[in-house]
């Protein structure tokens, strides 16, 4: 059964007043995210790539709106599905891809792939492979702003398959008790794998996932990155002020399968269409710019063709930089 | 330029596959993300979609096409403006033949135009580093021993390391208001205030997680596991986020924590509050284990671990606990993490063994020396880094070798140090090993069968003697 997009509920439905520069800056990110992991499955397909690989086609809106809440010291963390986090957080994205081919000058020195990497820099503490296990660990960033007495925040994202694994409750039970500065990102993509939200879950509003524990939550249109900035900014406010924690279910749609090896047998490709063809993030940012006349036809293409080349710059480094030194083996696992 | 579609490899495992159907034809546009063609892999059939944007310019490889290599060119984009006349046909036509033919793999890989995966090389691992270990620091002479409980050697530990540095703090069951479930935070709440001594809810998995995430944010947690047993809820964020995480990030982010607690059978609590875990941590690269036996090693190594980089898992005993023994006083007294020490010299039979195991090999020692066997002891402290020269040389002076562990025998930590010693010292062996340890068998509740389940100092007398043939 396929599930209706939900409505998200009425007070997060706002979108934030995007300025021309805004909007500019998050369809360039978004479309460099798309971009991005384009390319990471065509090098998938050709072989550059190992192992999983789960692209993030179709979900930008999430990362760019909610990037652009954060400030400096603020924390993100997020499972396996990570690339477009690390773009979102400023990670270059020839590290990024140099990681996914597993060669030297990858963010991990090809030690991690690509359900495992981290910059300290930019605040981006992982890329975690084990579903759900990211949700303790960004709840004790959490705790580390709270102890420090900062007011950062620490931007904890799991999907809806990770939403029933039972640490994420443990985290939500010590994130209140102790009013911790988290926003829980619940990227509700309709898919844990290949089963459905209704076919796994008894309560499929995921935003209510932390009423027991009074943590308050908003569904949010995830595909338009407006709204998601707007609710971003309201939780981020929350945390800041010593409130606790905040849940924030995304409603979103990844395009691709679970990983590069599934078929996606699961949905019809009406679906994937509809959603497509309907609900791009990217393209209804496009629509507005040329409605709203921030830019033209032409100024559009200019930054297609920049990203374009900011990606295949990176894919041609990823594809040429060594392998790691076999002195590499041994080294990092002690400090 | 026109664009090669190459065919995709769709799994991690895969070589070739079907083409089984091409769902545009020739002269159709084509937008990136759009379906183009479906692919049987040994699988699933998958659906190929088109990361570039243009006309389907030319199908190399028609549909109905059987093991077709990975990356051969099965299409063409053309880009806008671009004719088809653009099209270079840089595969010779028998290689289309090839492909249609179901030619080895091959012979197709080394002609298609997709850049060059580096073969896996079949090079030498290299060599693992050699473990340099200080020895315990010298305590200047006149120095006065203070005899005080483990309990109390592990608290003023983590006081002292508390006073030191304000990013350590203190997290676990019970360990603030109730001063300690086994009392080994006594008084701390008292000193450093609920901020830095935390009651944890009963959610191991959950705070142990939560601790490894703000060691990873740069505070320096210690995590009370109200006993080890209760940590099996805990061990994949142990395992796969404090343990990994440093290699995993090259280097760029560590995690530096302390998970203790008593670990292994106190006394009459039966099967799933009695097991020693030395071995399953000392299994996990990333991690250090430590297992002290007296008060004196308690204090030296838990400071020690709580300003280690790395996660250590400090491996406590509930019945040793309340056993007093001297302990320097110091104004910082720190001992190195690996370095076994040589607690009773000897010459006839070596015996080694951590934690509570000493009790046991120490009272053997006092019957072997009555009945003319001269043991040495050899209290590991750590097991791992294992300080493997220790136990060598020993062996090479006494040729005998006995382990003592509670833990289970199969891939115990007595196995390890067994092979250590084949390895480094066969030819000095005058007997094989032998390995006192728990007895195969989940902890029995009754009080006779929980004896036997453990290890004994009859057991140890009986194996020296063996080892020795006497």
């Amino acid at each position: 059964m396929a599930v209706a997009q939900k409505t998200p509920s009425a007070d997060t439905r706002s979108v934030a007043d995007f300025s021309k520069e805004q909007e500019l800056s998050a369809y360039r990110t978004m479309l460099t995210i798309r971009r991005f992991e384009e390319k990471a499955g065509q090098m998938y397909g050709m072989g550059l790539i190992g192992g999983f690989c789960h692209l993030y086609i179709g979900q930008e809106a999430v990362v760019v709106g909610m990037q652009m809440v954060l400030k400096e010291g603020d924390q993100v963390i997020t499972g396996y599905r990570d690339h477009g986090h690390m773009l979102a957080t400023g990670m270059e994205a020839k590290g990024v891809m140099a990681e996914l081919t597993g060669r030297a000058h990858g963010y991990s020195k090809g030690k991690g792939g690509s359900m495992h990497m981290f910059s300290v820099e930019k605040g981006f503490y992982g890329g975690h492979g084990i579903v759900g296990a990211q949700v303790p660990l960004g709840t004790g960033l959490a705790f580390a702003n709270r102890y420090r007495g900062n007011d950062n925040v620490s931007v904890t994202y799991f999907g809806d398959g990770a939403a029933n694994q039972g640490q994420v409750y443990e985290s939500f039970n010590m994130a209140e008790l102790w009013k911790l500065p988290v926003i829980y990102v619940i990227e509700n993509n309709r898919y844990a794998m290949g089963t459905s939200i209704s076919r796994s879950s008894a309560e499929v509003n995921l935003s209510r996932r932390g009423l027991s524990f009074n943590i308050p939550g908003d569904q949010v249109d995830g595909m338009d990155v407006r709204a998601v900035k707007a609710a971003g900014e309201k939780a981020a406010q929350w945390c800041r002020s010593g409130k606790g924690p905040y849940i924030l279910e995304m409603l979103t749609y990844r395009y691709r399968g679970h990983s590069m090896s599934d078929p996606a047998k699961y949905r019809t490709r009406e679906e994937v269409d509809e959603v497509r063809t309907h609900h791009d993030p990217i393209d209804m940012a496009r629509q507005r710019i040329l409605e709203k006349k921030f830019a033209s036809e032409d100024a559009l293409k200019k930054i297609d063709s920049e990203v374009r080349d900011v990606i295949n710059e990176a894919a041609e480094f990823a594809t040429h930089d060594p392998e790691p030194d076999v002195s590499q083996l041994y080294t990092d696992v002690y400090r | 330029m026109p664009t090669e579609v190459l065919m995709p490899a769709l799994s991690p495992t895969m070589e070739k596959g079907n083409l089984a159907k091409w769902l545009k034809k020739e002269g159709d546009k084509i937008k990136s993300g759009d379906v183009i063609a479906e692919i049987e892999t040994d699988k699933a059939t998958m659906e190929v979609e088109a990361a570039d944007e243009g006309t389907l310019g030319k199908i190399l490889v028609p549909e109905g096409t059987a093991d077709v290599a990975v990356n051969t060119p099965i299409a063409v984009i053309l880009g806008e403006g671009e004719d088809k006349a653009a099209i270079k046909v840089t595969k010779p036509a028998q290689q289309r033949k090839a492909a249609e033919s179901a030619a080895p793999a091959k012979a197709e890989k080394s002609q298609a135009k997709a850049p060059e995966t580096p073969a896996p090389k079949a090079a030498k691992a290299p060599e693992a580093p050699a473990l340099q270990i200080a020895s315990d620091p010298d305590i200047p002479e006149g120095t006065e021993m203070v005899s005080m409980t483990m309990r109390e050697a592990l608290r003023d530990a983590m006081a002292e390391e508390m006073r030191r540095d304000k990013d350590v703090f203190v997290m676990g069951e019970e360990v603030a208001e109730y001063q300690g479930a086994y009392k080994v935070t006594q008084s701390l709440l008292q000193e450093f205030g609920a901020k830095r001594v935390i009651d944890t809810p009963i959610t191991e998995h959950g705070f142990a997680g939560l601790g490894i995430g703000a060691a990873l944010a740069g505070l320096k947690p210690v995590v009370e596991f109200m006993t080890f047993n209760f940590a099996m809820q805990a061990i994949d964020q142990v395992i796969n986020s404090a343990a990994k995480t440093l290699y995993m990030s090259g280097g760029q982010m560590g995690c530096q924590i302390v998970f203790r607690g008593p670990n292994g059978a106190a006394a009459r609590v039966a099967a799933q509050h009695s097991q020693d875990y030395s071995a399953w941590y000392s299994h996990v690269p990333g991690l250090k284990v430590i297992a002290p036996s007296t008060a004196a090693d308690a204090k030296g190594l838990l400071k020690a671990a709580i300003r280690d980089l790395n996660p250590v898992i400090f491996l406590e005993n509930e019945i040793l606990y309340g056993h007093s023994s001297p302990v320097p006083k110091l104004d910082d007294f720190v001992l190195p993490i690996g370095k076994a020490k040589i607690v009773r010299p000897g010459n006839d039979v070596t015996i080694v063994s951590w934690s509570m195991g000493m009790s046991y090999a120490l009272k053997a020692a006092d019957e072997l020396a009555g009945e003319g066997i001269d043991a040495e002891v050899i209290d590991l402290r750590t097991i791992k880094p294992m300080d493997t020269k220790t136990i060598v040389t020993s062996v090479q002076k006494t040729a005998r070798l006995v382990t003592v562990e509670e833990g289970w025998q199969q891939s115990g930590v007595g196995a390890e140090i067994a092979a250590r010693v084949m390895e480094n010292a066969f030819d000095y062996l005058d007997a094989p090993v032998a390995r006192v340890s728990g007895k195969d068998v989940p902890m029995p509740y009754a009080a006779n069968l929980e004896k036997l389940a453990l290890p004994s100092v009859a057991e140890i007398v009986e194996a020296a003697k063996a080892v020795c043939y006497r």
